[in-house]
C-alpha cells in the first residue's frame, strides 16, 4: 500500500495551508523549511488588505 | 476531574502583551496586580505572547501546578485565538468550555492608543468581567454526529468540473448538477486559449469524459438544486431534472455556478452587429476570421462605473488575445484598443502584452470622464497626450464587459444561507485564512461564482475547494461546538421572535406544543436569539442570562 506520508518543501503561507489541510485529512505531514521559522514573506508583513489582519 | 462546586472555583488569568499591541499602550503591572484582587482568582501571570509556543506551555503547566479549575486569557480577538486556547486548556485536562477570554486588544488598546491611563481603567473592567464569567461557566461536551460521505457540485463549469473530478478520484460519490444540457460551462462559448491557441474544447471534452467515465460522478444535466436542508455532513439536497425531484444525502456542497457576459444593451451603439461583446467575437473568429479591417475594441464596459465597481480582470487579457488572433489571422487589419488601465498580471499574459504590440496592436488610454464615442464607421476619442479628439475609422467594433453574477445567484445564496455581495458574487468566509470556505460549514465556493476568474483560476479554484470538502468527508465522525442555545419549553411562548432571528435556520417551531425547539448542531452559539427572549426562555450554556450576546459582541 502506497504510504499516506506527504512532503511538503518551503513552509510560507502556500506550504502552511497544505499541510494544515492535508493534516487535517489525516495524512502525516512533513513540512521543510530552510529558514530557522516558517511563515515566509507573509511573516515579514504586519498587516495585510482588506482586513487589516495580524498577519503573524 | 474533581468536582468543581461553586466554593472550588479556581482562576487563572493569563494578561497578553500581544508584543507591543496591548503592552505599548497599557499599565501591564496595574492589570496583573488588579487581577489578583479578584474574586477566586488564584493564579496572575503577564506573556509577551500568550498564543507562542511558551505561552500555551504556560496555560498547560499552570492547570494542573495551581490546580486551575478556570482558565482567562486577555488578550486578542477569540474569533481567532479562543480555539488555541481552549485546545491548550483541554490537552491539560480541563473541560475546554471552562475557559473565557477578555479582548482587551481589538476593544481597548487598540482604541484607547493616546489615553494609557483611562483605556488601562478599562482593561480591568473588561478582565474583571471574564474573571466574574468564568465563574459562573459549566462544563460542556462537543456534540458528535455521523455523516455521509458524499458531495453535491452545483454547476458543470470548468470550476466544478475541476471540483467534482478531484473528489470522485479522492474515492467520494459526486453529484455534478449542471443547469444546461452539457458540461463546460462558458468555455463552451470560447474560440482559443492562449498561450497554446488551444480549443477549450479540447479542454472540456477530456474532462467530461473522464467525469462520466468515472464511476463515483453521477453527472446531472438539465438539472438544478431546487432545496437543500440540513448541515454540514447530513446535508439533504433535492436535485430537480427533467420535471422530477430527487433528493439525495450529502456531506458537503460545492458553489460552483459561474458567472455570465455583461450584455451591453444600450451602451456604444451595441447592436450585436456591427459593435459586438468580446463573446461575440468569440464565436464570429470560431467560424473564421471577420472580414472587418479595422477594428476598435474598447475596455471597462460596463465595469469600474458607478453601477458595477469592481473590474472583471479577465477583460484586458480577453482583448489582447482576440487582437493578436485578429492580425495573426490578416496582419493589415488595424486594431486599436481604448483602455483606461491593462491588467496583465502574470508572466505569460505581459509577454501576451508584448507580442500584440510587436504585432502592430495600437493601444490609447482614455479618461472616463470623457468617454470614446462610436458613430458611423468610426470611434471618437479624446486622445490624453495629444489633448485632442481623434477619429479612429472601424468596420467593427468591440465591447469588453464584465463576467457578472449568475441571475440565480440570489436563490442559491437564500437556500443555502450563503452571502452574496452587493454584486452578486458569493462571499468567502475569510479572505485570506478562508477563501473557497463560506462561513457556514460544509459548503465551499469556486470560480466565477466567486469572482471573474481566468481558466487556470477556475481550475486551481476547484481543486482547492474540493481538497477543502475532503477534510469534512475524511472523517468518521463530526463534533459541534457545546455552546448552543436552549429553549425552556416551559416558560417559551412560542412568540417566534427568536426564529425570526436565527441566521441559521437552527430554531424550529413545534406548532403542536406551542414552543420553539434548537437545533444544536445547526445553532452555531452566536446569542442574536437572547435579546428575543419575550420570558427569558432561551439560554445559553452558562446561567448568566446575556452570556450569548457578551460572547457575540466579544468578537
Amino acid at each position: 500500500m502506497a504510504s499516506k506520508e506527504v512532503l511538503i518543501i518551503g513552509g510560507g503561507i502556500a506550504g502552511m495551508q497544505a499541510a494544515l489541510d492535508l493534516g487535517d485529512m489525516g495524512i502525516r505531514v512533513h513540512l521543510v523549511e530552510k529558514n530557522p521559522s516558517i511563515g515566509g514573506k507573509m511573516a515579514m508583513l504586519d498587516k495585510t488588505f482588506p482586513t487589516n489582519d495580524c498577519t503573524i | 476531574m474533581e468536582d468543581q462546586t461553586k466554593t472550588d472555583i479556581r482562576v487563572g488569568v493569563f494578561v497578553c502583551d500581544c508584543g507591543s499591541n496591548i503592552a505599548g499602550y497599557l499599565d501591564m503591572q496595574a492589570l496583573v496586580d488588579y487581577a489578583k484582587t479578584l474574586p477566586n482568582v488564584v493564579h496572575v501571570q503577564e506573556n509577551l505572547y500568550t498564543c507562542s509556543e511558551g505561552g500555551i506551555n504556560e496555560i498547560k503547566n499552570a492547570i494542573p501546578k495551581y490546580n486551575l479549575t478556570r482558565v482567562v486569557v486577555a488578550s486578542c480577538t477569540p474569533r481567532t485565538h479562543e480555539p488555541l486556547f481552549m485546545g491548550a486548556c483541554e490537552e491539560a485536562g480541563l473541560n475546554p468550555y471552562l475557559f473565557e477570554m477578555a479582548n482587551i486588544r481589538d476593544q481597548c488598546s487598540w482604541v484607547h492608543m493616546k489615553e494609557k491611563e483611562r483605556g488601562t481603567e478599562r482593561a480591568k473592567g473588561q478582565i474583571g468581567m471574564a474573571v466574574a464569567k468564568a465563574a459562573r461557566l459549566r462544563e460542556l461536551s462537543r456534540i458528535q454526529l455521523g455523516l455521509t460521505h458524499r458531495a453535491v457540485v452545483i454547476g458543470g463549469g470548468i470550476s466544478g468540473m475541476s471540483a467534482a473530478m478531484a473528489l470522485g478520484n479522492m474515492g467520494y460519490e459526486v453529484d455534478l448538477v449542471e443547469k444546461s444540457d452539457r458540461l463546460g460551462g462558458l468555455l463552451n462559448d470560447l474560440n482559443l486559449v492562449l498561450p497554446a491557441k488551444e480549443p477549450p474544447s479540447n479542454l472540456v471534452n477530456d474532462l467530461a469524459g473522464r467525469l462520466n467515465e468515472n464511476p463515483k460522478v453521477t453527472v446531472h444535466t438539465r438539472s438544478t438544486v431546487s432545496k437543500s436542508e440540513g448541515y454540514v455532513g447530513n446535508f439533504v439536497v433535492t436535485i430537480n431534472g427533467d420535471g422530477e425531484d430527487k433528493t439525495v444525502k450529502t456531506g458537503v456542497i460545492i458553489v460552483a455556478i459561474g458567472g455570465r457576459v455583461l450584455k451591453p444593451e444600450g451602451l456604444f451603439g451595441y447592436d450585436g452587429k456591427m459593435v459586438v461583446t468580446q463573446l461575440d467575437l468569440e464565436a464570429m473568429l470560431k467560424d473564421g476570421a471577420p472580414a472587418s479591417k479595422n477594428v476598435v475594441m474598447i475596455q471597462c464596459v460596463g465595469s469600474r462605473c458607478a453601477e458595477r465597481t469592481y473590474c472583471s480582470r479577465i477583460c484586458c487579457m480577453t482583448a489582447v488575445k482576440n487582437a493578436i488572433l485578429l492580425k495573426e489571422a490578416d496582419p493589415e487589419t488595424k486594431v486599436t484598443i481604448l483602455y483606461r488601465d491593462m491588467q496583465m498580471y502574470g508572466v505569460e499574459n505581459e509577454d501576451m502584452f508584448r507580442r500584440s504590440k510587436e504585432l502592430g496592436v495600437r493601444y490609447v488610454t482614455f479618461d472616463p470622464a470623457s468617454p470614446p464615442r462610436v458613430e458611423d464607421g468610426k470611434v471618437l476619442v479624446h486622445h490624453l497626450r495629444m489633448g485632442r479628439e481623434i477619429s479612429i475609422p472601424a468596420d467593427l467594433v468591440v465591447l469588453s464587459t464584465p463576467v457578472i453574477a449568475q441571475e440565480e445567484a440570489g436563490d442559491i445564496s437564500t437556500m443555502l444561507k450563503v452571502p452574496v455581495n452587493e454584486n452578486g458574487f458569493f462571499l468567502e468566509g475569510h479572505v485570506k485564512l478562508k477563501p473557497l470556505d463560506f462561513a457556514t460549514d460544509g459548503v465551499y465556493l469556486c470560480g466565477n461564482a466567486r469572482f471573474p476568474s481566468t481558466i487556470r483560476e477556475a481550475v486551481s479554484q476547484g481543486l482547492g475547494a474540493a481538497a477543502r470538502a475532503a477534510i469534512v468527508l475524511s472523517k468518521d465522525a463530526l463534533f459541534t461546538s457545546g455552546i448552543v442555545a436552549d429553549i425552556n419549553p416551559d416558560t417559551c411562548c412560542g412568540c417566534l421572535g427568536c426564529v425570526d432571528v436565527c441566521p441559521y435556520g437552527a430554531i424550529n417551531y413545534f406548532e403542536d406544543r406551542g414552543v420553539c425547539q434548537v437545533n444544536k448542531v445547526l445553532c452555531k452559539g452566536c446569542g442574536g436569539d437572547a435579546p428575543q427572549r419575550a420570558r427569558r426562555a432561551v439560554r445559553g450554556s452558562t446561567d448568566s442570562p446575556t452570556n450569548r450576546s457578551t460572547r457575540r459582541l466579544s468578537r
